[in-house]
């Protein structure tokens, strides 16, 4: 894999901590998804009484404490030490740009 | 409490509704949207989520079969969780190009296909009926269930369709703006959201804590429950829990109205970052006590009671009146958002990809339209028609169809409107998605779902006996399965013609379609282009809006007045301003129509490709340029510095010039004045005429080499080529300069084997520079030994002659003058010439097609002579040999 050629290869502390957030908020959907399901899939027996309700509803606090945890500091302002922004819209880019958030 | 109480509870609380959504539209048509933006409304009108079938359903969802009832509210909240990845570009790709609606997003991803987007109408309309039906249904049920004694008024469902028919037309088609958002709509919504929350909240704690003993005890009671072997279905199935939590997460963004509320209605993504979490949190709090409710709800009511209705008989039976008309204008709340919000969101499905474009294609047969009358009111007019269609099918299914547990219709709606995901999702994803992909997976999808889920759920047709595994999770499987096996593979061997490429290209990338669309030269026509455009667009939006939106258009060329050329950037941008309004297809045949643009060609789209390469390329040709700006710059300043010195140094030579053309002259003028003396002696005469001849040959020397060197320079001077050898040339110019006298004695060291070098040159001029260094070297080398060195070498093709001497050398300052005319180093008095020496000795070596160049580094003052193979212009087919 070639580095790429338009963006910095390394970050100062605040722009790397707000892509690791960014690799978070990612990351919550597919964990959460699989929380919910493999339990149901290894053990629907216990799930399925006042166990399971207790276990879902913790879960589904837990879930929706970390996202806004991590909604809260991503929709925060971005440091100043951020590099500047590519102009959204980006350009045209052929063979593959990336949208701006996902730079 | 009597039946009056109850319609004049609900009439006051409807009353409300329209006054809130009344104040609420009026506010932003002021400008004043502070409100209805704010985080908390949108996310809390994103609860339309939660119907009837949530607020009356889930507890008899949860009575029948335990805990699965919350996959509903799981799939939503994985889905918001990960809005940051998903939803936000959804949303931001929707408001691009100003979509109206899931279907408008689909078809104007493939293509701007209206064929696409009516399919995709027709889907969403089958799956939304009976799920319009069931909320009506559910709010004659829970007037029902106050008074069984009262005899209600028959025709209760037909009058509460009307006044919701009302309120969404009075709301939803109040005017025809260049975006599909309703303020006032969004603002009850979010009213009745808080309603719907805090009686469902009330009703689970006056349970846990009034009915039963606290938390505590009414886990015992679930506990004991799960356990009854009565409780067969509360046992959890992976496979429909699995194919519950996914068709609930895709039907959160493809039921129409999600969609409307989650992508239309907000102005920007912005909102998502509080509904990730906040509407989960609302989700959940609405589950919460929905178990508790069905235990205690079985416990204490008589069996014949419906679970769907344990809500209202709770306390209706314990005699809560206050709580229970609490609870039913809860439900109301939630049966009237969803049927509101759904007409709106169809309504604009049917209008914009059915009967407009059928309106159009009728009026075009029509000959003759001089002056087309204005779309607006036939565009209100069909969304009003296509709002009391849609209500009016629910009402209709509603009186001859039902009957069904309340939670059926729903699960039948959701994997319904699953099928859409596929081809939402690829095309947000994949470039190479096409539109027959898309046909070809969402037919396929349907009409597995048809035949498996829908006409069973009408009884119509025998479910299947899948063996072991649920039939829901196997129709969902297969229904998707094989939608999305279609949609790739038939999108595997299709090409997807231009104008979808580029349509791809900007939902892939969320780029701007006018940053993608073709450059056109502005046509000669233009203006009258322009004017039929102006005229197209106030036909749908009217005057006022049409002419503002045009001049800015104007004022963004740079031009004035209300006509912008016709750029593919105006058109690309009116043609999403219009598609706001009647959607994406639409707008594009109008456009196409009107201004006569022709399909996007296959070469056009690589002319956007070549296009972008060369931005690329002549961003780095100027990075190339300024790095040879600066280099010139900078020996342009070095050129400067040198005419600076130059000029000093030629003012100086000026008096020294004078100096050295009077100091002869004043010889000769004296000494000839002496010679006319009567009386001196005849070796006095012969000395005073050696001197006027010696002044005089000085004088001529130096008008000589001012001769010479105006000559060289002027390329006029001729050369001579010959064949020498190079030792007898340096011979000679020692001789020579050892003749000539003056300075000190000089010892050369030569390498004479290596001397004897051919050379095709003009041997007298080389001779001339030889001489010259030879000279100086003599004259200005000022050692007690100076030793003069003269090494000759052949150096890839051409001759190079160094003549090096042992004296102080040349400081590095004066290096870059001493080729220039009338240089000379510190002490004039000392040259004997005019300082032209080694200037005409770099003219020289230039006609000869070589070069003088000091060489810096070494003990003494050194030069090195290069010679070329041959002359230049020797040796040429068109020279003289």
């Amino acid at each position: 894999m070639s580095l790429p050629n338009d963006r910095p290869i390394f970050l100062e502390r605040a722009a790397y901590r707000r892509r690791r957030l960014k690799d978070a908020a990612r990351i919550l959907p597919i964990v959460t998804l699989a929380a919910l399901l493999l339990p149901v899939w290894l053990m629907p027996d216990a799930l399925s009484g006042a166990g399971g309700m207790i276990w879902l509803f913790a879960l589904w606090l837990l879930v929706i404490a970390v996202s806004a945890v991590l909604h809260r500091r991503l929709s925060a302002k971005p440091a100043r030490s951020l590099p500047p922004a590519p102009p959204a819209p980006a350009q045209i880019a052929p063979g593959g740009g990336a949208a701006p958030d996902e730079l | 409490m009597s039946f009056d109480t109850l319609v004049f509870a609900a009439l006051v609380y409807v009353g409300l509704l329209f006054v809130v959504a009344w104040a609420a539209d009026r506010a932003a048509s002021r400008g004043r949207t502070r409100w209805t933006e704010r985080p908390i409304v949108y996310t809390l009108s994103l609860s339309v989520y939660c119907t009837a079938w949530t607020f009356y359903g889930a507890v008899g969802y949860a009575s029948r079969s335990g805990l699965e009832f919350v996959t509903i509210y799981l799939g939503p909240t994985v889905v918001l969780a990960g809005s940051w990845w998903g939803l936000r570009r959804l949303v931001r790709v929707a408001k691009m190009h100003r979509v109206t609606s899931v279907a408008d997003l689909i078809s104007a991803r493939f293509g701007k296909s209206n064929p696409l987007a009516a399919l995709i109408t027709l889907i969403s309309l089958v799956a939304a009926t009976p799920y319009l039906a069931l909320q009506l249904q559910s709010i004659s049920l829970s007037f029902a269930a106050f008074g069984p004694g009262d005899v209600l008024p028959g025709p209760l469902d037909l009058w509460v369709a009307a006044g919701l028919s009302v309120f969404a037309i009075l709301f939803g088609t109040r005017n025809l703006a260049a975006d599909e958002r309703h303020h006032g709509v969004v603002m009850a919504i979010a009213v009745e959201a808080v309603v719907k929350l805090i009686a469902f909240v009330a009703l689970g704690v006056w349970v846990i804590w009034g009915l039963a003993g606290g938390p505590a005890d009414v886990i015992g009671r679930i506990a004991a429950r799960a356990a009854d072997p009565d409780a067969a279905g509360w046992m959890l199935r992976p496979d429909r829990w699995t194919a519950l939590i996914a068709v609930s997460a895709a039907a959160i963004v493809t039921l129409p109205r999600m969609f409307q509320v989650l992508v239309i209605e907000p102005a920007d993504e912005t909102p998502l970052n509080s509904a990730a979490w906040a509407f989960p949190a609302y989700l959940m709090a609405m589950s919460l006590f929905v178990l508790p409710i069905a235990v205690i709800g079985r416990e204490m009511l008589p069996a014949e009671v419906s679970p769907d209705l344990y809500v209202l008989h709770l306390p209706l039976s314990q005699g809560a009146n206050g709580l229970a008309l609490l609870v039913f204008l809860g439900g109301l709340s939630s049966a009237t958002s969803m049927v509101i919000i759904s007409a709106i969101a169809l309504a604009t499905m049917i209008s914009n990809h059915w009967l407009v474009p059928l309106y159009l294609a009728l009026k075009r047969t029509e000959p003759g339209d001089a002056a087309p009358a204005s779309l607006r009111s036939p565009l209100l007019i069909s969304r009003r028609f296509a709002i009391l269609a849609v209500i009016g099918a629910g009402a209709v299914y509603q009186a001859y169809g039902g009957g069904q547990a309340l939670a059926a219709m729903g699960t039948v709606a959701f994997v319904g409107v699953a099928q859409l995901l596929p081809a939402m999702l690829g095309g947000l994803l994949w470039r190479g998605a096409t539109r027959l992909g898309a046909y070809c997976g969402i037919t396929a999808g349907s009409a597995v779902w048809l035949a498996l889920v829908f006409l069973p759920s009408l009884g119509w047709v025998p479910d299947i006996n899948w063996g072991g595994v649920d039939a829901l999770a196997a129709a969902v499987l297969i229904s998707l399965g094989l939608n999305v096996a279609l949609f790739v593979g038939v999108s595997l061997i299709t090409l997807p013609d231009p104008q979808e490429r580029l349509q791809a290209l900007s939902f892939v990338h969320a780029v701007a379609p006018e940053a993608a669309a073709v450059s056109t030269p502005p046509r000669a026509d233009g203006a009258a282009r322009a004017e039929a455009l102006l005229t197209l667009a106030r036909r749908i939006w009217g005057g006022d809006e049409a002419l503002r939106f045009f001049r800015a258009e104007a004022e963004r060329q740079g031009k004035s007045g209300f006509l912008p050329d016709v750029s593919a950037g105006f058109l690309s941008r009116l043609e999403r301003r219009l598609a706001g309004a009647v959607g994406t297809a639409t707008a594009h045949a109008m456009l196409a129509q009107v201004a006569g643009q022709r399909p996007t060609s296959m070469a056009e789209l690589m002319a956007v490709a070549g296009e972008a390469q060369r931005a690329q390329e002549r961003a780095r040709r100027l990075k190339d340029d300024s790095d040879e700006l600066a280099r010139t710059a900078r020996s342009l300043q070095e050129a400067n510095d040198r005419l600076t010195a130059l000029s000093v140094q030629k003012d100086a030579f000026l008096g020294q010039i004078s100096h050295e053309l009077r100091t002869p002259m004043t010889s000769v003028q004296a000494f000839s004045e002496l010679l006319k003396l009567p009386d001196i002696s005849v070796e006095e005469r012969t000395r005073f005429a050696g001197i006027i001849h010696e002044e005089a040959s000085r004088l001529t020397r130096l008008l000589d080499d001012l001769l010479d060197i105006s000559v060289l320079e002027s390329g006029r001077a001729r050369l001579s080529p010959s064949v020498a050898n190079l030792h007898d040339i340096i011979s000679r110019a020692i001789e020579a300069s050892s003749a000539l006298g003056r300075g000190r004695a000089l010892t050369i060291d030569r390498d004479q084997p290596s001397e004897h070098l051919m050379v095709l040159t003009d041997a007298d001029r080389l001779l001339q520079v030889l001489i010259n260094l030879i000279g100086n070297a003599r004259k200005y080398c000022d050692v007690a030994r100076p030793v003069l060195s003269i090494r000759a070498q052949q150096h890839r093709g051409t001759t190079q002659i160094d003549v090096m001497d042992n004296g102080a050398g040349i400081p590095p300052e004066k290096q870059d003058l001493i080729f220039e005319k009338f240089s000379r180093l510190n002490d004039p008095s000392r040259a004997g010439g005019a300082g032209l020496g080694l200037s005409i000795s770099r003219e020289v070596m230039t006609v000869l097609g070589g070069s003088i160049t000091y060489l810096p580094g070494h003990e003494g003052a050194a030069f090195r002579l290069v010679l070329p193979h041959r002359p230049p212009g020797f040796g040429d087919d068109n020279a003289p040999a």
